[in-house]
């Protein structure tokens, strides 16, 4: 422990000084707006300290392991934080919710998950795990006066609290196993000596913990409940950050036990199982859903499904297009949650009828929210598409191609919902006159769709990165 | 940054900027204003580029250059590149494109004055450009090929440019069928020049000109025989040759500027341009250069009797365009890719003049195009009078004038390779072409005014008139740069064109015969001009068709028989047929999957009970399974 493991752990050091600098200026001045300023600023600061490449290594007695691949999920973290706090405020305000604290906790779960990216001991990820979850519990029930959204962060809670449970006590059963809590040592003891029972035991409730947490069938019955309570800036943290966040974590433990898992033909039939499950009820689900946060809940459902055919397909190209669908996944939902919390929070119009007529009063928000829906589909030229390719490109290479059929089957049902929103706003007449008057554009959300269109046709830079964070992750 | 990418792009960039402004609406009503700007504009961004293909034409050392953009996209063995190739073809070519453009650019400020798509109308004008210049420079047949994609959408978007009016046809009632006709003709070529370019891919695995042309000898003659054929029935597409060319009279629905343009000076010589860049290939497969020779004089033949008898003043040129490619096609059949060219160069000059000469004659009287409702118009219009006379001249093959030396080159180089019958059915179709040009300047401009008396007509705004001067000069003079060996030894433009554009070898003809020959067509044109004249200038009214002039006049019934033929069997199958099919058993098979997901999803909706206890019941029976699959067996 000295200053070399602060300077190493830069990005991790920064956001706990700044989030104590945040809490006193908040205590002090109580200012809201000037709170959210210095919350940008300090994921600014995050998003440009990832931007360079740093000096990789095991800190703080191999607590925490910085790489590019830590680099490039608190890349993904930071900036998913960042726009998601832009798009809050005006809707925090309508609420009159608009108190400083949020940013804090918006601020305070980035942390956790960059924990949860950088960990190299299970403890440790296990914290970032724990930090991320109660924020995001606190996020959920901001608003204190609303039934529902109380009713969302204690089902989150109480749910999210039972899964921990069972999270924890993997870890301590693999302790047990293996006698090691650093993550690379116990690959070292798998390497060297066959696996227990113990272990696959505790290996199953680990995984309970990420699949609960990335909403995997038959763990994601709480998603939807909680999505549609929530207020909606939350609801695009929860399915796009803390997502990205837990598969972070779980590469990280299946590179690390992957001496086991590799040509596991149990643990791959389990796992594709889960994925063909969740790509299939996410989607299957979705199409009878009218209200739109709900429809994306379920579609984020069926997203997390097509993420872990990446992680099944257990190869380097697979865990690298993971990380990159999670980029781009993360911009286009919280692009779309975005437009639904702007439409929202003018008049209570929630399900995709309410879009009738958008384009015709607003057509560059109708633009937007189309483009997402698009990108979301996986049509290309846009983000969405490139990054199904990658992970179906990565099955069919590890000789799983009956896995890439059903997700390319999948996705084609997700067209009907998707492309259903896009009928309504530039098809349908509006309800009535002047149905979105008030509604202003965030330019954020412009910069999003700017961003979900750049990664579809100049995709090569951002897949260069995914591809050397994953190349220099864990052979050290 | 390499000239030639901006030359490219410029057009690109006004497409882009008209197209905006016809989105926005001046403030007041300065549309004027607005017409200004975009015309002068967009004029500009074809203009620049000519001015540097000009420069770069001066400093021309003969070596071909290689520029490129970026790595288009690459998958397996292929990769493309957006690259483009400067060579002395192309070069010539590129300026014809942008030089004539130019003037015509110019020219429609003046013609397209108070329509209401005027910005969208230069939109379409400068993409043309775009595309043109992608199909001329490409260095590879993929990017080649976005350019021939792209002039036949343009083609197709200025057909249909007054896409609610009507106009008469087999099978057409308005502007958009005569643009959908075009845009189905070619994609039947297309579709010949795809599977060309497949046979190429597959035998060497590139597709950039200097890899054909250098790894020829890989193909062997069969091979090479499909290749050819190929891509000379997408020629046949683009270029209105037979069996494809019922498009091209149809395509006179659009505003004139776009026939000049599209329909006579560029678009339609690209299969001639394509042929000559690779020459090299024809070459090696003596059958299809015999069936070009064949089809090229036949369709010069025919079309050019069809115009014998058609009133529409652009039904005429139509057709004679037709004529004229034939010839181009017939060099091209012959080995004498640079006469083809030559021919490109000089019908470009006169088919301009003479189609931007009879845009104002239906302007001035108000969208007449039927020659027998026209004549007189000399005394009232005196400069579109002049320059269509020198223009028709040039047409007609009168001698001196620069068509007199391109088609003499065509016929001197048939006869020259011993091909003596196709060189006499060419003569004859000299004649025929010198008499109905004769026969269309006489009706239209000489004797009594035929036109409906409330019509004042009066000549074309300078704006107009301008580049009628110019072509007419040119159509006059162009000549000058492939005169033949009597006159000048070193022809001027076979010489340029020889680093580019594959050579056969032919005995070259006696100074005595070349005279002759010379001789030969001075008189087939004069005495065609002259027999035209004597019959049309003595009559006042046009004699209805009869007899074989019926058959001429409805075009040998050709679009009949495709109507009959291809055009109504395949509506039946589609309507009576296919539609069935398609509604009831896949349509019900497409929905039936669709409403029984929704009815899944339906059913899904009762599990999410809202129960927190009911979920984590599910996640322990998840854990349970999970478990018991991994850690138990």
């Amino acid at each position: 422990m000295a200053l070399h493991d602060l300077l190493l752990a830069l990005p991790i050091t920064f956001a706990t000084l700044w989030t104590i600098l945040l809490i006193v200026v908040e205590a002090t001045a109580k200012r809201a707006q000037l709170t959210f300023s210095l919350t940008s600023v300090g994921f600014l600061i995050l998003i440009t300290m990832m931007l360079f490449p740093s000096e990789q290594g095991y800190a703080f007695g191999e607590m925490l392991r910085l790489s590019p691949y830590s680099q490039f999920a608190n890349f993904v973290f930071a900036l998913s934080g960042l726009l998601v706090i832009t798009l809050s405020q005006s809707y925090l305000a309508k609420e009159n919710i608009h108190f400083g604290e949020y940013y804090i906790i918006v601020f305070i779960a980035t942390l956790g998950m960059m924990l949860m990216a950088s960990a190299a001991h299970m403890v440790v990820l296990f914290i970032g795990l724990e930090i991320m979850s109660i924020a995001l519990y606190v996020l959920a029930g901001i608003m204190r006066k609303d039934l529902r959204a109380n009713e969302a962060a204690m089902k989150y809670f109480l749910l999210g609290a039972f899964s921990s449970g069972f999270f924890l006590y993997g870890i301590s059963l693999i302790y047990g196993a293996t006698g090691e809590m650093t993550l690379f040592k116990i690959g070292i003891y798998l390497q060297e000596n066959s696996a227990t029972s113990l272990f696959w035991i505790g290996l199953s409730l680990m995984m309970v913990g990420f699949l609960f947490k990335i909403s995997a069938v038959p763990f994601h019955q709480w998603t939807p409940d909680v999505y549609e309570g929530s207020p909606t800036p939350s609801t695009a943290l929860m399915s796009t950050a803390s997502k990205a966040a837990a598969f972070t974590a779980l590469i990280t433990v299946v590179l690390n036990v992957s001496s086991q898992t590799e040509n596991n033909s149990n643990w791959i039939f389990a796992l594709s199982t889960i994925a063909v499950l969740t790509m299939v009820v996410g989607n299957i689900a979705a199409l009878s859903q009218d209200n739109l946060k709900r429809m994306l809940a379920f579609s984020s459902i069926a997203h997390a499904g097509y993420m872990l055919v990446g992680i099944v397909a257990g190869s380097d190209a697979g865990y690298s297009a993971v990380l990159y669908y999670a980029l781009v996944y993360s911009l286009m939902n919280i692009g779309a949650f975005g437009v639904i919390a702007l439409i929202e929070q003018q008049r209570e119009l929630t399900s995709a009828s309410d879009y009738a007529g958008l384009f015709k009063e607003k057509p560059l928000l109708a633009g937007v929210m189309a483009l997402f829906m698009l990108s979301l589909t996986g049509i290309p030229p846009f983000g969405g598409f490139i990054g199904k390719y990658k992970l179906f490109a990565a099955a069919v290479e590890s000789g799983l191609s009956w896995l890439a059929v059903v997700g390319v089957l999948a996705s084609a049902v997700s067209a009907y919902y998707y492309l259903r929103v896009v009928v309504f706003m530039f098809m349908r007449e509006p309800q009535a006159e002047n149905q979105f008057e008030g509604v202003v554009l965030n330019p954020t959300l412009v910069l999003i769709a700017l961003l979900v269109f750049l990664l579809g046709i100049f995709p090569t830079g951002m897949l260069r990165f995914a591809g050397e964070a994953m190349k220099f992750a864990f052979n050290m | 940054m390499n000239v030639i990418f901006i030359s490219v792009f410029l057009p690109l960039v006004g497409f882009f900027l008209s197209s905006l402004f016809s989105l926005t609406k001046f403030i007041g009503h300065h549309e004027s204003g607005k017409e200004k700007l975009v015309g002068v504009l967009s004029t500009l961004m074809i203009a620049i580029p000519f001015g540097i293909f000009a420069t770069l034409f001066a400093s021309f050392n003969g070596e071909a250059q290689i520029a490129t953009l970026y790595d288009w996209f690459a998958a397996g063995a292929m990769s493309i590149k957006v690259s483009y190739q400067l060579d002395s073809l192309s070069l010539f070519m590129a300026m014809i494109v942008t030089g004539v453009g130019s003037l015509i650019h110019l020219y429609s400020i003046g013609y397209m004055h108070g329509d209401e798509g005027f910005a969208r109308f230069f939109a379409y004008l400068n993409l043309f450009i775009f595309a043109m210049l992608n199909l001329i420079l490409a260095d590879n047949m993929v990017l080649m090929f976005l350019g021939w994609e792209g002039v036949g959408l343009c083609s197709y978007l200025l057909i249909g440019f007054w896409y609610d009016r009507k106009f008469d046809g087999i099978g057409i009632a308005t502007t958009t069928d005569a643009a959908n006709k075009a845009f189905i003709m070619n994609r039947i070529g297309d579709f010949a020049m795809l599977a060309a370019m497949f046979l190429i891919f597959q035998k060497i695995s590139a597709l950039d000109y200097n890899s054909i042309l250098s790894q020829k000898e890989a193909f062997d003659s069969t091979h090479i025989f499909w290749i050819t054929l190929l891509i000379f029935i997408g020629c046949t597409g683009k270029s209105a040759q037979i069996p494809l060319y019922t498009w091209l009279p149809d395509a006179m629905a659009g505003p004139t500027p776009v026939s000049a343009l599209i329909h006579a000076a560029t678009m339609v010589t690209s299969g001639i341009y394509l042929t000559a860049r690779l020459s090299p290939l024809f070459i090696m497969s003596p059958d299809t250069m015999n069936l070009i020779a064949v089809v090229g004089i036949a369709t010069a033949f025919i079309a050019a009797t069809i115009g014998l008898t058609q009133n529409d003043i652009k039904k005429v040129l139509a057709y004679s365009t037709v004529s004229q490619l034939g010839y181009m096609f017939l060099a091209l059949g012959i080995g004498a890719f640079g006469s083809a060219i030559f021919h490109v160069t000089t019908h470009a000059f006169f088919k301009a003049c003479l189609f931007l000469g009879s845009g104002s004659v239906i302007h001035a009287l108000h969208e007449e195009q039927d020659i027998r409702k026209m004549g007189g118009l000399a005394k009232v219009m005196p400069q579109t009078h002049a320059t269509f006379l020198v223009a028709s001249l040039a047409l007609a093959g009168f001698p001196l004038t620069a068509g007199f030396f391109s088609k003499d080159d065509v016929l001197a180089k048939t006869f020259e390779s011993g091909n003596y019958l196709l060189w006499g059915v060419g003569l004859v179709t000299a004649f025929i072409t010198a008499f109905y040009t004769m026969r269309l300047y006489t009706l239209t401009f000489l004797g009594e005014a035929r036109y409906n008396t409330d019509k004042h007509p009066h000549e074309s705004p300078a704006l107009m008139t301008a580049p009628l001067w110019i072509l007419g000069a040119l159509s006059l003079v162009g000549g000058a740069i492939g005169l033949p060996a009597v006159i000048q030894e070193q022809n001027w433009i076979q010489s340029f064109l020889s680093s580019s554009v594959a050579s056969v070898q032919a005995h070259h003809l006696e100074h005595s015969n070349e005279w002759i020959l010379l001789g030969i067509s001075s008189i087939v044109a004069i005495l065609g001009l002259a027999a035209s004249f004597s019959i049309y200038s003595k009559k006042t009214v046009h004699v209805e068709p009869e007899g074989v002039t019926t058959v001429l006049y409805r075009k040998y019934y050709i679009d009949e028989l495709y109507d009959a033929a291809v055009v109504k069997p395949f509506q039946f199958l589609a309507s009576r047929l296919l539609a069935p099919i398609d509604n009831r058993i896949i349509d019900g098979l497409v929905n039936g999957i669709g409403s029984s997901m929704v009815g899944l999803g339906g059913a899904l909706k009762r599990w999410q009970t809202g129960v927190a206890q009911n979920y984590a019941l599910v996640i322990t029976i998840g854990l349970i399974l999970l478990v018991g699959y991994i850690a138990l067996t």
